[in-house]
Parts: C-alpha cells; sequence; structure tokens
C-alpha cells in the first residue's frame, strides 16, 4: 500500500515540479503517438472508404487482413520495423533506427487499420441509398465522400479515439525500434517499463499516472468534440 | 409539348434477366407522369435509369435535346444530374438541421450562403416546415422528414422532378396532407415530375398521364381515363382496379354496338369488335349498379343487367363491396356501392339482386 502511495506522492510531485526530464518523455510520447495518429488517420480513413465502396477482386481478403492486423501484437510490427531499418535492411538508407521516426512509423503500423477498419465498418453500415441520393443531387466523387466523411463522424472519432489509445499505450514496438535512449527516444510507457525493471516502483507508478491521465484527456477532448450534438 | 426527357429501347440487366425493357417512353415539358405497377415491377429502375443513376446495358436517352449513352462522361454526367432531383421513399436525411439538409443541394452547386437562404425561405413556408429550420433532422417525424426532403429537392428547381414512391412508408391522414400540398405545388410550378407510385389513386389524382408497368415493361401509357378506362391486356386492367373481367365471343356488331356472349348471357359493349372474336370485358365494379328485382327497370336506363344472389358483403370504409352471383349463367361480378345505397337496398347475402351496367362502362380487351 506504502508503495502505490508512495508513488501517488511522486507522480503528483514530478508533475508539480516540471521535471525536465518528465516533460521531456510526456512530449515525445505526445508527439510521437499524435504523429502516428495523424499519419493512421491519412492512410487509414481513406483506405477504409476506398475497401468500403470499391470492387476489385481480393477485396474481402484484404478486408480481412485489416480486420485482422486491429489486433495487431506491437512486438511484431517492432520486429518488421526493426528488419526493415536495420543494416542491410530495405530501407537502412534511411538511418532512423533508434529514432522518433522509427517510432512514429512502427505505431503508425499499428494504428492505421484500426482506423481503416472503424472507418470501413462505418462506412458500410450506412443506408446504400444514401449514396443514390448524394449522387442524385448531384455531388462529384470528392463532394460524396466529404458528406459521407461528415455523416459517419462519430464512428469516425471513434476511430481515432482507438487508433490514438493503441499507440500511446503500447511499449513493444516503440521499445524495440526506438530503444528507449534518454533525451531522445524515451516516452512514457519504455520508461515505466525501464523504471519497473529497476525496482523504482513510485517512478513507474507515477509514469504510469501520468500516461493514464494523458490518455484520458486526449481522449476527453475528442469525446467532447464526439457528443456534442447529442 | 416538347419531350423533356426521351428514352429509346432502355434495357437494364439485373443478374441473369432484364429489370427493366422499354422501347420507348417520354416525359413532356410541364407534365406529371405517374408510373404505377407492382412491387418488382421495374418503376424504381426505370426512374433511376432516367434519373442517370443506373447505367442501363443499352438504350439511349436525350435530356433537353442532350444525347446520353454509355460515351458519356462522368463529368457531364454529373452536370446533367444537377439539372434534376430525386425524392425517394425514405427521406434519407442528412445528420444535421432541416436547414443544412435543404442547402446541401444548393451548396453542392456551390452557392453562395445568402442566396441559399434566399431560396430556402419560400419552400420553407411552402411545405410548413419554417419552424423545424433548425431541428436535428434526426428527430423529426416520418411526415416531417419526407417534407424536407422534398424541399432540398425542389429547392433546387430542377428541371424535371423524380419521386420514387415519396408517401408509401407514411400513414394515411400525413400521406393525404402530402398529396394535397404536392398537388398544389404541382399546379403552381407546372414542374416536369415523374411520379413512381403503386398506388392508383395517388397515379389517378397527380398524374397528367398514366404509365403501367409489368415485369420491366411498360404496359400502357396515356390519359388516366384511358389507361383506367381502356386497358391493354389483363394484368393491367385488374392493376387499375377493374375487379369485373368476362371471357367471351362476339356474336354480333351493329352500329358501334357489340353483343358478346358471356357463358350464354349478352353483354352489350359500346365498341367496334369483330363477330366470332374471343374477348375480355372489363367493367370497373364502381360501373355496376345494384337494384332489387322489381324496381330493376325502373331505376335502371342500362343496356346489361343481370339478375342473381348476392353472395357477399365487404365493407370497405365509406364504400361497400357486394359480390354476386348471376343465376342463368354462374358470371361472378363485385359492385361497389355506398353505404347508403346498402342501406336503402336493405341486402343480405343470399337475396336476390340485379346489376346494372352502360354499353359505354363495357370495355373490351381482344385476344
Amino acid at each position: 500500500m506504502d508503495l502505490i502511495l508512495d508513488g501517488l506522492r511522486k507522480a503528483i510531485l514530478l508533475i508539480v515540479s516540471l521535471d525536465r526530464e518528465v516533460w521531456d518523455i510526456i512530449l515525445l510520447s505526445l508527439k510521437v503517438s499524435g504523429s502516428a495518429t495523424l499519419i493512421s488517420i491519412l492512410i487509414g480513413i481513406p483506405g477504409g472508404v476506398a475497401l468500403a465502396f470499391s470492387r476489385f477482386p481480393g477485396r474481402r481478403f484484404i478486408a480481412a487482413m485489416v480486420n485482422t492486423s486491429m489486433g495487431l501484437p506491437p512486438v511484431v510490427v517492432g520486429l518488421f520495423v526493426t528488419i526493415m531499418l536495420w543494416r542491410g535492411g530495405p530501407l537502412a538508407a534511411l538511418h532512423l533506427l533508434y529514432t522518433p521516426s522509427a517510432m512514429v512509423i512502427a505505431q503508425s503500423v499499428i494504428a492505421a487499420p484500426i482506423v481503416a477498419g472503424i472507418t470501413m465498418a462505418s462506412m458500410q453500415q450506412l443506408d446504400p441509398k444514401l449514396i443514390l441520393q448524394i449522387r442524385a443531387l448531384g455531388a462529384t466523387r470528392l463532394q460524396m465522400l466529404r458528406l459521407l466523411l461528415r455523416e459517419t463522424r462519430l464512428p469516425l472519432l471513434a476511430a481515432v479515439m482507438a487508433g490514438f489509445g493503441g499507440v500511446i499505450s503500447e511499449v513493444g514496438a516503440s521499445i524495440m525500434v526506438g530503444g528507449n535512449i534518454l533525451g531522445q527516444t524515451r516516452v512514457l510507457t519504455t520508461a515505466t517499463v525501464m523504471e519497473t525493471g529497476k525496482g523504482n516502483f513510485d517512478t513507474a507508478i507515477a509514469l504510469s499516472i501520468i500516461l493514464l491521465l494523458l490518455a484520458y484527456s486526449v481522449t476527453l477532448g475528442l469525446t467532447l468534440i464526439q457528443q456534442k450534438r447529442r | 409539348m416538347a419531350a423533356i426527357l426521351d428514352a429509346r429501347n432502355l434495357t437494364v440487366q439485373r443478374g441473369e434477366s432484364f429489370a427493366l425493357n422499354v422501347p420507348e417512353i417520354e416525359i413532356e415539358d410541364g407534365e406529371v407522369l405517374a408510373l404505377i405497377g407492382p412491387n418488382g415491377s421495374g418503376k424504381s429502375t426505370l426512374l433511376q435509369a432516367l434519373a442517370l443513376l443506373l447505367p442501363p446495358l443499352s438504350g439511349e436517352i436525350v435530356f433537353e435535346g442532350r444525347r446520353i449513352g454509355p460515351a458519356t462522361g462522368q463529368q457531364e454526367l454529373i452536370s446533367l444530374r444537377r439539372r434534376m432531383a430525386v425524392v425517394f421513399q425514405e427521406p434519407l436525411l442528412f445528420d444535421t438541421t432541416v436547414f443544412e439538409n435543404i442547402a446541401s443541394g444548393l451548396k453542392i452547386r456551390g452557392l453562395g450562403k445568402k442566396e441559399i437562404a434566399q431560396r430556402i425561405a419560400p419552400w420553407l413556408d411552402q411545405l410548413g416546415i419554417a419552424h423545424l429550420a433548425e431541428c436535428s433532422a434526426k428527430k423529426l417525424s416520418g411526415g416531417e422528414a419526407q417534407r424536407v426532403s422534398l424541399a432540398r429537392a425542389l429547392v433546387l428547381e430542377p428541371r424535371i422532378l423524380f419521386l420514387d414512391e415519396p408517401f408509401a412508408a407514411l400513414d394515411a391522414p400525413t400521406r393525404e396532407k402530402l398529396t394535397d400540398d404536392l398537388e398544389a405545388i404541382f399546379k403552381k410550378t407546372k414542374l416536369t415530375t415523374l411520379f413512381v407510385t403503386h398506388d392508383r389513386n395517388e397515379a389517378l389524382r397527380l398524374g397528367d398521364r398514366i404509365g403501367v408497368m409489368f415485369g420491366g415493361r411498360l404496359r400502357q401509357i396515356g390519359a388516366p381515363e384511358e389507361v383506367f378506362g381502356s386497358p391493354v391486356d389483363e394484368e393491367t386492367a385488374r392493376f387499375v382496379g377493374v375487379e369485373n373481367i368476362l371471357h367471351g365471343t362476339v356474336v354480333s356488331c351493329d352500329e358501334g354496338l357489340s353483343h358478346v356472349s358471356v357463358r350464354g348471357a349478352d353483354v352489350q359493349v359500346a365498341e367496334v369488335l369483330p363477330e366470332g372474336e374471343h374477348c375480355l370485358i372489363c367493367i370497373r365494379p364502381e360501373d355496376v349498379t345494384l337494384s332489387r328485382p322489381d324496381e330493376a327497370k325502373k331505376t335502371s336506363s342500362a343496356r346489361n343487367r343481370l339478375a342473381g344472389v348476392v353472395q357477399n358483403i365487404v365493407p370497405m370504409g365509406t364504400l361497400s363491396r357486394v359480390t354476386l352471383q348471376c343465376g342463368s349463367c354462374g358470371i361472378s361480378l363485385s359492385a361497389l356501392i355506398t353505404r347508403q345505397s346498402l342501406r336503402e337496398l336493405s341486402l343480405k347475402e343470399g337475396e336476390p339482386v340485379v346489376a346494372s351496367f352502360k354499353a359505354t362502362a363495357a370495355h373490351a380487351i381482344r385476344k
């Protein structure tokens, strides 16, 4: 019990005292996971829309792959991205391994299928006649897409929340491709793993609480937008 | 009148079979063409093909002089669709306010805020939804939602309006009120309209011309009195409400009056028919009058008079349907009479009755 109370005390202290090292970790976590979420939106929403409406051979196969990838184990992604960026790997020339960019890539791979899968499902549950009505209104493809996105904005925000929640809390891929280097690639999850490993439970608890608060406040913001008109 | 929309040799395929096969259909400027037919007869498919929402397998559509075929580009199709408007059976509103819903088509056409507001205001009043303008479309009743859908189409001031069973999902009083309003709008705007419905009364009320569809084909198209009075085949006759269809053979024809033998009974039809030909005699139930046997001669001047026995009486709102079996020939006839007539005649099942109908009320379909 003391352990938890100490942890709580330390968390408050770390936040209130504006500990430089902790702030760097928080900011990097936000930067990496925020960028990854943004990239996953840019890939996942158009991809989900395309999978929902286009007809081509193998569409169902790809849709099943996307749905499976919604639960992709981060360590598998970490391994895959590491191999790609490793010396002699296909993307070795980019020299990205153990940089925040590598973490963004890995987290994007985790979040994009989540966003794509939810987008696809939400588009497919629209009344097919609504699409006919939008065409009858004289919409171009782009106008149609805009209207459909507006119509599915609630599930799409849920997709963004799920994507962000998935990557801000993952540790396997980040530690593998980032390396948990202080001041460079250390984020809240990797720091928590390290502090726990060292037996610094109070710091680990403090970091966990900060992580939870961070995830909660970002999700709260998105939820408020989502529920505004309900 | 000039045709605003004209389609020739239109076929649409769904799966293995043809969902539509229409050699020719024209919609004239300013008319309301009502398309009726049972479910699955291809009415909505034809509407969607004409509204350029469904690419036909073959055929050609000419809209305001512009030929549309398989080679017509997407951009041009969009610009042609922007001169049309469609209202479906479901309101299909967007999850936003009523005003924004009505504005959606205008926004797609790139109109400015001020112009949109100016164009919408009169339609909000006309359709009685001004008080709902800022409401969420998701909170509307079925009738209100369909009014918004109509407003969204009408505000576009289309050259042609397509209505695909717009009232089918509404309750009777709401449907009545909306039909009244739509009738007033048609009278005022003279808007060219293709109106699909399975309700023949709606078609009769709103249509300047009526087309009847069966099995993907347009069986008959013409003025309401022509379609309802002189259907071209048995299925069309039944669909337009002809309940009495009798098989007979023409015995003689003299001065425009044909005598047709129906199971031995003589039925006179005010049409020229070739002797010896088999035909179907169509008599609408509302054209059959009933009287007591002792009063039949006094009360009716109709040429056709058949004595029979009341089989059953079915109340149908303000009217009652009386079915009778004619004694000598075994012909079964239906008559629609008012409740008051029923009371006055004090008819009961099993009682004798005389059915009369004019020779002009009988229409022959030649086989």
